[in-house]
C-alpha cells in the first residue's frame, strides 16, 4: 500500500490542494479532548461509575532490598475490617510473571524479595482505604541477603540480567594511540521517575465464560492483555483490554501496567466482582520502574581542532532486579553514542547490570538521552582541554553529508540537516555575541556566574526490534456519513488520537468532528505495538490512512459506476464528493454528467448512505509495516532506523555559586519535525520534552538509603520542573524547512522523544557556568541532575583543582 | 450544635452528614458528589491536581482562594462556597476565560492536572484584574504539570483577560468579583448559612469540633488535650491521607473569630504585628510584608499558593517542624507567641518554644494562640533577610533557610540575630556566628569567624534533600552573601530580578 512515489521533497500535492476541511493535516488542530479536559468531562479510569459490588485492591510491599521471606503473616491483614480476600503468589492461577521479554517479574515475590518495595500480596476490600490500611498490617521475617543497589556494585560482582554487548568499528586502540590528544573520563546520570500525573490503575471487570474485561492505564493494551491471559491462565480470545485515554505514560505505562491489570483480573476471576487497583502516587514511585541511570566512562583521542579520531564508551547501566525492557534501551543507548557526530574509530561495551532495586523501565528516549549524555561530555571535555567553543568542536565532528556519514552500527545518514539546523538557531539566538557578552559579565560578577551551550539532536525513529513497527487500524463509515475510528495506538496526551483523526480527514475529506475516535480495545485492533518510540503518528497514522483508502476506493467504485463516470471523475473534496469534472464538463464532456438526473455533488454523507443502499462494505481494516528496515540484533548492524529526527537547542543559565542553584534565563529551540502533522500538537510535545528532560538534569533526583529504600517518593522530596522553572525566555519554533525524506505520514517526523534531549543544552550550560566559577581553566566535573549540593560540590572541586593547577604552573 | 456540614456548592446549598469528619474534600467530591473532574495526583498537596475554589466572606467582600482538594477534611468547608472544575461552563455550553483560554493556547495534553490548573486560573481570575507574569507564575507555584512544560499554561493566564468575561447568566454568581449584585447575592446565601452554631460532628471515627469562640476553644482543650488541633490541614491533612492514621478527635481553629485577627496590638514593651491562629499563611505574609518586603522570597518561596491559603503561620510555628521556613525569620524578627491554656495566656520568645526534636515548651492543653512580630525598628542600620536554599523554586523544602537580622550603627553590627532552619532538630539560632559579628564591622574577616563558628553552632543531617556537608557550607556562604549583598558591587542572586535581568 506505499505508494511507489518518487521523494518529493515538494509539499504533497494533495496537501496543498485540499480546500479546507476541518482539522486537515497541517491545521493546530486543538486536541480531541481539550474541552474535555478543562471542563472536567475527560473520563480516565478512576472517573468511571463503579459498578455494583466493586471491590478494591491494595498492595503489601517488602521492607527489604534482598532477603529471602521465612514467614509471612497474613492474619491480621485478613481480619481487618472490610477485607474481602488476599491473594498472593499461591493465588495466581496460571503464570506468576509480568515480564514482557524474560520470564523474570514476578507478580507477587514468594520466596526471595528483590527489591525494597516488591508486592508480596494485594489485599481486597469493600473500599480503597480499607485495603490499604489492611495492606500495612502483614507480618514478614526476613532473612537478609548481600544487596546489590547500584552500578558500581554489580559492576564489582559482575551482576547482570542480560549479557554484554559490544559494538566496534574501526581501530579504536590503534587511533587512540597515535591520537594527538587523549582523554578520559567517568561520568554518571541518574534515573528519573515518570510522574505522570495520573497513577497506575486497572479495574478488572469478570464477564461470562470465564472472560474478563480490563480498563488498563497502558501504553501497551496488547502486551497487557497477554500478561493477563498468561497470569489468569487463559487465551488471549478471553481478555479485552480498553484504555480511552492515560493520565500522562512517557514510557511508564509500557510493561508495567501488567502487574496491575494482572493483579485486578486474578482478583476480579477470584471473586467474581469487578476489582479497581489504583496506586497510591508513594506505591507507585516505588513499586514500578525508572529511567535507567549510567555511568559512562570514556576515553577519546582527537587532534588539535578537536576532531574526534577515536572514541571508547563503557556504558554500565542499573536494569533492577529484572531485564524488564533493559536490553532494548541499553541497545538504543549504544545506538546513540554518536548522537550527531562521525565516530570512525569506535568501541561501544554494554553492562546491563542486576542490582536489588525496582526494575527499570522505559522512559521517553529509552536509552537515547542515555548516550547523547556520554558523547556530549565527551566533547565539551574535548572543547575544554583544547580551550576551543564547544560548540565550533560539535560542527567540526558533525556526520557529513556524502561522506562521513556511516553510523557505528553501519546506517548510513541520509537524511542529515543537523549544519542546517545549527546555523539557523545559531544566526538566530545571537549564539557568538551572546557568549561573547556573558563571558565578559562573568568577568565582573564573581557569585552569580552564567552559562552557555548549544547541542545538537539526532534520534533515530523506530522500534530498534523490527518486528514491533506494525500497526492496525479499523475504520467504519456509518450511513449518515460519520466516521467511527480505532487504531491500535493509545492516547497519553501525546495528541496521537487528534493527529490520526486529522489523517482520515484528510483522505476523506470530511471534518474532523464527524470522526470519533474510540478507545484502543484489543478486541478491535488486535496484537498492536506498544505505543511507544516516538512511533505512534508515524504507524498508526498510517494504517489509518490505509483503511480511509480503502473507504474511498470502494465509494469511488461504487460512485463512478452508479453515476457512469471515469474512477478520477469521482472527486471528495470538503465535506462533499464531485461527480463528473466542472472543468471537463466546461469543456464539453458530456461523460461528465453521467446518467440523466446525476447530481454533479453530493454529500460525503449521502454518497455513503447511497453505497450502503448499493450494499458496499463501510468497514475497513488498515495495516502498515515500516519499510526498509532490517538489523541484525546479534551483530548490532543494519539499519535499526527508518528515518532520523534532528533538533537543536541553546541555552542559557544563571548559577549561583554560594548555594548551587541554578535558574535557566533562556533557552532556544529549532526542532524538525518534518511537515507537521498539527504544529501545535509538535510545539507542545517539543516543550514538554525539553522541559521534562529539563527536570531529568537538574532537580529531579531520585535517592535511596542505605538499605535499598526509595527515599523521594513523593512530590515533596521528588521535585520535576514547576511554573517558575520555564525559562524566562523561551523561543521554541518547528523548522519551517523540515520534510522527511522517507515517506513517513504526509512527510512529518516522529516528535515525543527527540525534543526530551534538547535540554542537553541546559546541562552543558551549567557546566559552562561551574567552568567559568574556575575561570575556565579546568572541566568541569559534573554529574547529573544538577541540584544545587551537586553544582557547589562540582564547582568547588573544579576551584580546587584550578587552584592547584596554578600553584603547579607557578613551581 | 450543628451535625450538619453546609456550603454553597455553584451557589446552591449543601448539607452533608453522616460521614467521617476525615473524609477529605476531594473524596467527597468524587465519591459522594459524582464530581470527577477534580483528580487526586497525590493526596499531599504537592501537585494541584485536585485544587478547588472556596469563597468566604471576609470584610463585607467575598475571599476567593484556590485551596487542594485532596488533604482539605470536609467539615472545614463549612459556611463557605465550593466552586470546582464543573461549575465553571455556563448552562448553554460557554467556557469560562479560564477554560477557552487554556483550549486556544493548547494548555492541555494528558489533561489530568488540567482541571486543577483551571481551577488556579479561575481563582487568579477572581482575585485579580491584571496579574503581572510574577503573580500568574505564584497563582499557579501549586499546579504540576508533566506534559506541556507550562508555556502555553501561561499564556492561557494571560490570554484569559483578553476573552469576553462571564455574565452572571452563564456562571453561577458571582460571575467575576467586579460584578457587585453577583458578589452580594453570593454574600447573602453564604450570611443565610451561618446560624451562630458551630459545628460538632460525632460519627464512629471521630469527633469534629469547630468552637465558634476563643473561650470555647481554649476550654474544650483543656479539656481534652489528646485532640488533634487543625488548622489549614496541610500537614495535618496527610496524616490521614498518607499516613492512615485514625484521628478520634478534631478541633479546628478555623470558627474561631478571634483567632482570624491579623493586624495590630501594642503593649508596654511596643508595637507589634499580631497574627491569629487561624489566619492563613496568605493573609499573614500580606501584612508581614507591608512591614518587611525582604520577606517576599520567603513569602514565594514558602509554599504554593493553595498551601498558602489553607495553612496558617500559627499551624507552621505551633508545628515546629525543623524545616519550617517560617521560623527561622521569625526568630530572628524577635517574635514571640503568644500562648494559652484555658483561661491562662502567657508569651515566649519563638526560639524558647522549641526544645528538642519535635518537642516543645507546651504543657497538655496549651495551644499557640498567636505568633506577635516585632513593628520594623524605626533605627536606621536595620537589615533584615530571610533566604530558602532548595532544589526547586516553586513549593520545595528548604534544604537550609536563614533568617538575619542585624542593626549595624556606624558600620558596626551591634546587634545579630542568625537563625537558620534545616540545621538542627530545631529552627535555632547560631550563637556563635552571632558572637563572631557582635561589635564588628560586617567585613570578611568577620564573616570568616562567623562561618567558623557556625561549624561549632550545628551538626546538621544528612538525607534526600541535602547532605551535612552541604548544609553547613551553604549556611557559611549564605553569610557571605550577606555581607557581599550589603557591599552591593555585584548581584548576588539569581531569584532576584534585577541580576536576572541583567542576565539575559
Amino acid at each position: 500500500m506505499q505508494p511507489s512515489e518518487a521523494v518529493d521533497l515538494a509539499i504533497p500535492a494533495d496537501h496543498v490542494a485540499a480546500p479546507a476541511v476541518q482539522g486537515a493535516v497541517g491545521s493546530g488542530l486543538a486536541h480531541e479532548s481539550a474541552v474535555l479536559h478543562v471542563t472536567g468531562g475527560a473520563t480516565y479510569i478512576d472517573d468511571q461509575p463503579e459498578l455494583r459490588g466493586t471491590l478494591h485492591a491494595a498492595i503489601g510491599l517488602a521492607s527489604a532490598a534482598h532477603a529471602r521471606i521465612r514467614r509471612i503473616d497474613l492474619a491480621a491483614v485478613r481480619a481487618a475490617p472490610g477485607v474481602v480476600a488476599v491473594l498472593d503468589a499461591a493465588s495466581v492461577p496460571g503464570l506468576n510473571d509480568f515480564g514482557p521479554v524474560v520470564h523474570d517479574d514476578p507478580i507477587f515475590a514468594s520466596d526471595e524479595v528483590q527489591f525494597h518495595g516488591q508486592a508480596l500480596f494485594a489485599v481486597l476490600a469493600e473500599d480503597m482505604r480499607a485495603a490499604r490500611r489492611a495492606a500495612r498490617l502483614a507480618q514478614v521475617e526476613y532473612e537478609p541477603l548481600p544487596a546489590l543497589l547500584d552500578v558500581d556494585q554489580a559492576l564489582a560482582a559482575g551482576s547482570r540480567v542480560l549479557p554484554d554487548a559490544h559494538l566496534r568499528r574501526g581501530e579504536p586502540e590503534a587511533a587512540l594511540a597515535a591520537a594527538p590528544h587523549r582523554l578520559a573520563g567517568s561520568v554518571r546520570h541518574g534515573g528519573q521517575d515518570h510522574f505522570y500525573l495520573e497513577t497506575h490503575i486497572a479495574y478488572a471487570i469478570p464477564q461470562e465464560d470465564g472472560t474478563t474485561r480490563v480498563h488498563s492505564s497502558s501504553q501497551h493494551p496488547g502486551e497487557v492483555q497477554l500478561q493477563v491471559a498468561h497470569a489468569l491462565g487463559v487465551d488471549a480470545k478471553d481478555v479485552v483490554v480498553e484504555c480511552r485515554r492515560m493520565g500522562g505514560g512517557f514510557g511508564g505505562k509500557e510493561s508495567q501496567p501488567g502487574q496491575i491489570a494482572a493483579i485486578t483480573a486474578i482478583a476480579a476471576r477470584l471473586t467474581g466482582r469487578p476489582v479497581k487497583l489504583r496506586l497510591d502516587r508513594d506505591d507507585d514511585m516505588v513499586l514500578t520502574g525508572k529511567r535507567h541511570d549510567f555511568r559512562i566512562d570514556w576515553e577519546a583521542g582527537f587532534d588539535d581542532e578537536g576532531r574526534l579520531l577515536a572514541v571508547r564508551f563503557m556504558q554500565a547501566t542499573r536494569a533492577g532486579y529484572s531485564a524488564d525492557l533493559t536490553g532494548a534501551i541499553a541497545d538504543r543507548a549504544m545506538f546513540h553514542a554518536d548522537n550527531a557526530y562521525y565516530l570512525e574509530h569506535v568501541d561501544i561495551l554494554s553492562h546491563r547490570c542486576k542490582t536489588h532495586t525496582v526494575s527499570n523501565t522505559a522512559f521517553r528516549g529509552f536509552g537515547g538521552p542515555q548516550g547523547l549524555f556520554g558523547i556530549e561530555e565527551v566533547i565539551d571535555a574535548v572543547a575544554r582541554h583544547l580551550d576551543l567553543d564547544p560548540l565550533a568542536v560539535r560542527k567540526r565532528n558533525y556526520y557529513g553529508i556524502g561522506e562521513r556519514d556511516l553510523t557505528p552500527y553501519g546506517q548510513k545518514v541520509e537524511d542529515n540537516v543537523i549544519a542546517e539546523l545549527t546555523a539557523e538557531l545559531e544566526a538566530d539566538c545571537d549564539y557568538a555575541a551572546r557568549r561573547a557578552a556573558l563571558r565578559a559579565w562573568n568577568a565582573a560578577s564573581p557569585v552569580i556566574k552564567r552559562g552557555i551551550a548549544l547541542t545538537p539532536v539526532k534520534f533515530g525513529i523506530s522500534f530498534t526490534a523490527t518486528h514491533l513497527n506494525q500497526a492496525g487500524a479499523l475504520l467504519h463509515v456509518y450511513t449518515d456519513g460519520t466516521v467511527l475510528l480505532n487504531h491500535g495506538g493509545t492516547e497519553m496526551g501525546q495528541g496521537l488520537f487528534t493527529k490520526v483523526a486529522q489523517v482520515v480527514a484528510e483522505e476523506l475529506q470530511i471534518d474532523v468532528s464527524r470522526i470519533r475516535v474510540t478507545a484502543s480495545d484489543t478486541s478491535k485492533v488486535p496484537n498492536a505495538s506498544a505505543t511507544a518510540a516516538s512511533s505512534g503518528a508515524d504507524l498508526n497514522g498510517k494504517a489509518a490512512q490505509q483503511a480511509a483508502r480503502k473507504i474511498k476506493a470502494r465509494l469511488t467504485e461504487f460512485a463512478a459506476a452508479h453515476y457512469g463516470v471515469r474512477e478520477d471523475q469521482v472527486v471528495f473534496r470538503a465535506n462533499r464528493v464531485h461527480i463528473g469534472d466542472n472543468a471537463h464538463r466546461d469543456g464539453g464532456n458530456a461523460a461528465a454528467t453521467g446518467k440523466a438526473g446525476v447530481p454533479l455533488s453530493l454529500s460525503f454523507a449521502e454518497l455513503a448512505k447511497l453505497a450502503w443502499m448499493g450494499r458496499v462494505s463501510l468497514s475497513a481494516t488498515g495495516y502498515y509495516r515500516t519499510p526498509k528496515i532490517a538489523y541484525d540484533r546479534e551483530t548490532l548492524s543494519g539499519r535499526p532506523f527508518y528515518y532520523y529526527a534532528y533538533g537543536v537547542a541553546c541555552s542559557e543559565v544563571a548559577i549561583d555559586t554560594l548555594t548551587g542553584e541554578s535558574k535557566v534565563l533562556r533557552t532556544d529551540i529549532l526542532h524538525d519535525v518534518g511537515r507537521s502533522l498539527n504544529p501545535a500538537i509538535d510545539l507542545g510535545q517539543v516543550e514538554g520534552g525539553f522541559i521534562q528532560g529539563m527536570g531529568w538534569l537538574t532537580s529531579e533526583e531520585l535517592c535511596w538509603s542505605d538499605d535499598g529504600r526509595l527515599t523521594t517518593h513523593a512530590p515533596s522530596t521528588y521535585k520535576i520542573p514547576a511554573v517558575s522553572d520555564v525559562p524566562e525566555i523561551f523561543n521554541v519554533r518547528l523548522w519551517e524547512r523540515g520534510i522527511n525524506t522517507e515517506d513517513s505520514i504526509f512527510r512529518s517526523k516522529a516528535v515525543g522523544e527527540p525534543p526530551f534531549m534538547l535540554a542537553l543544552s541546559v546541562w552543558h550550560a551549567i557546566k559552562d557556568a561551574v567552568a567559568a566559577a574556575a575561570d575556565y581553566r579546568v572541566a568541569p566535573q559534573l554529574n547529573a541532575p544538577a541540584t544545587p549540593e551537586e553544582i557547589l560540590r562540582s564547582l568547588t572541586e573544579a576551584r580546587q583543582r584550578e587552584a592547584e593547577q596554578r600553584a603547579g604552573a607557578a613551581a | 450544635m450543628s451535625q450538619t456540614i453546609r456550603f454553597l456548592l455553584d451557589g446552591r446549598e449543601v448539607q452533608v452528614g453522616g460521614l467521617a469528619p476525615t473524609t477529605t474534600l476531594l473524596d467527597w467530591l468524587r465519591e459522594h458528589a459524582g464530581r470527577s473532574g477534580t483528580k487526586e495526583g497525590c493526596a499531599e498537596g504537592d501537585c494541584g491536581a485536585c485544587t478547588v475554589v472556596l469563597a468566604e466572606a471576609h470584610e463585607g467582600r467575598l475571599r476567593w482562594q484556590a485551596v487542594n482538594a485532596c488533604i482539605r477534611f470536609l467539615p472545614t468547608v463549612h459556611g463557605k462556597a465550593l466552586f470546582t472544575v464543573e461549575s465553571l461552563r455556563a448552562a448553554d455550553g460557554t467556557l469560562h476565560p479560564a477554560q477557552r483560554a487554556m483550549v486556544e493556547c493548547h494548555g492541555s495534553q494528558c489533561g489530568f492536572c488540567t482541571p486543577g490548573f483551571v481551577m488556579s486560573l479561575f481563582g487568579l481570575y477572581q482575585t485579580q484584574p491584571k496579574p503581572d507574569d510574577t503573580a500568574l507564575a505564584d497563582a499557579l507555584s501549586g499546579n504540576l504539570c508533566r506534559c506541556t512544560g507550562y508555556r502555553p499554561i501561561l499564556d492561557a493566564g494571560r490570554q484569559m483577560y483578553a476573552l469576553p468575561a462571564p455574565h452572571s447568566a452563564q456562571l453561577p454568581p458571582p460571575a467575576w468579583r467586579n460584578d457587585p449584585a453577583a458578589e452580594a447575592a453570593l454574600l447573602t446565601r453564604l450570611a443565610a448559612l451561618d446560624d451562630g452554631e458551630a459545628l460538632r460532628i460525632d460519627h464512629p471515627s471521630g469527633r469534629y469540633l469547630a468552637p465558634c469562640s476563643a473561650t470555647d476553644f481554649a476550654r474544650q482543650y483543656a479539656e481534652a488535650p489528646q485532640a488533634t488541633i487543625l488548622a489549614g490541614g496541610t500537614d495535618v491533612g496527610l496524616w490521614v491521607t498518607k499516613q492512615l492514621k485514625p484521628l478520634p478527635l478534631l478541633l479546628h481553629t478555623g470558627a474561631v473569630r478571634e483567632f482570624a485577627h491579623a493586624g495590630e496590638y501594642r503593649d508596654a514593651r511596643g508595637n507589634w504585628l499580631e497574627i491569629g491562629a487561624a489566619v492563613s499563611l496568605e493573609t499573614a505574609f500580606a501584612a508581614l510584608l507591608r512591614e518587611y518586603p525582604e520577606a517576599t522570597e520567603l513569602y514565594r518561596r514558602f509554599a504554593s499558593r493553595p498551601i498558602r491559603n489553607s495553612g496558617t503561620l500559627c499551624g507552621n510555628v505551633a508545628n515546629g517542624s525543623p524545616i519550617g521556613d517560617s521560623m527561622p525569620a521569625l526568630i530572628a524578627l524577635g517574635a514571640e507567641v503568644v500562648l494559652r491554656r484555658d483561661q491562662q495566656v502567657r508569651s515566649l520568645p519563638l526560639e524558647a518554644l522549641y526544645l528538642d526534636y519535635r518537642k516543645k515548651d507546651l504543657a497538655a492543653g496549651e495551644f499557640v494562640q498567636a505568633v506577635r512580630i516585632p513593628r520594623r525598628p524605626a533605627q536606621a542600620g536595620f537589615v533584615f533577610r530571610a533566604w530558602k536554599v532548595a532544589k526547586r523554586q516553586d513549593q520545595d523544602i528548604s534544604a537550609v533557610f536563614a533568617g538575619f537580622a542585624l542593626r549595624l550603627e556606624d558600620g558596626i553590627v551591634v546587634d545579630a540575630r542568625l537563625a537558620y532552619g534545616g540545621m538542627a532538630g530545631i529552627p535555632k539560632r547560631a550563637a556563635g556566628a552571632e558572637a563572631a559579628l557582635r561589635g564588628r564591622p560586617l567585613d570578611e574577616a568577620a564573616v570568616a569567624d562567623a562561618r567558623a563558628a557556625l561549624a561549632k553552632d550545628f551538626q546538621p543531617l544528612s538525607d534526600m534533600r541535602a547532605s551535612a556537608g552541604y548544609r553547613l557550607q551553604v549556611a557559611q556562604n549564605l553569610l557571605t552573601r550577606l555581607q557581599l549583598e550589603l557591599q552591593g558591587q555585584f548581584p548576588t542572586r539569581i531569584h532576584d530580578e534585577e541580576s536576572r535581568r541583567a542576565a539575559v
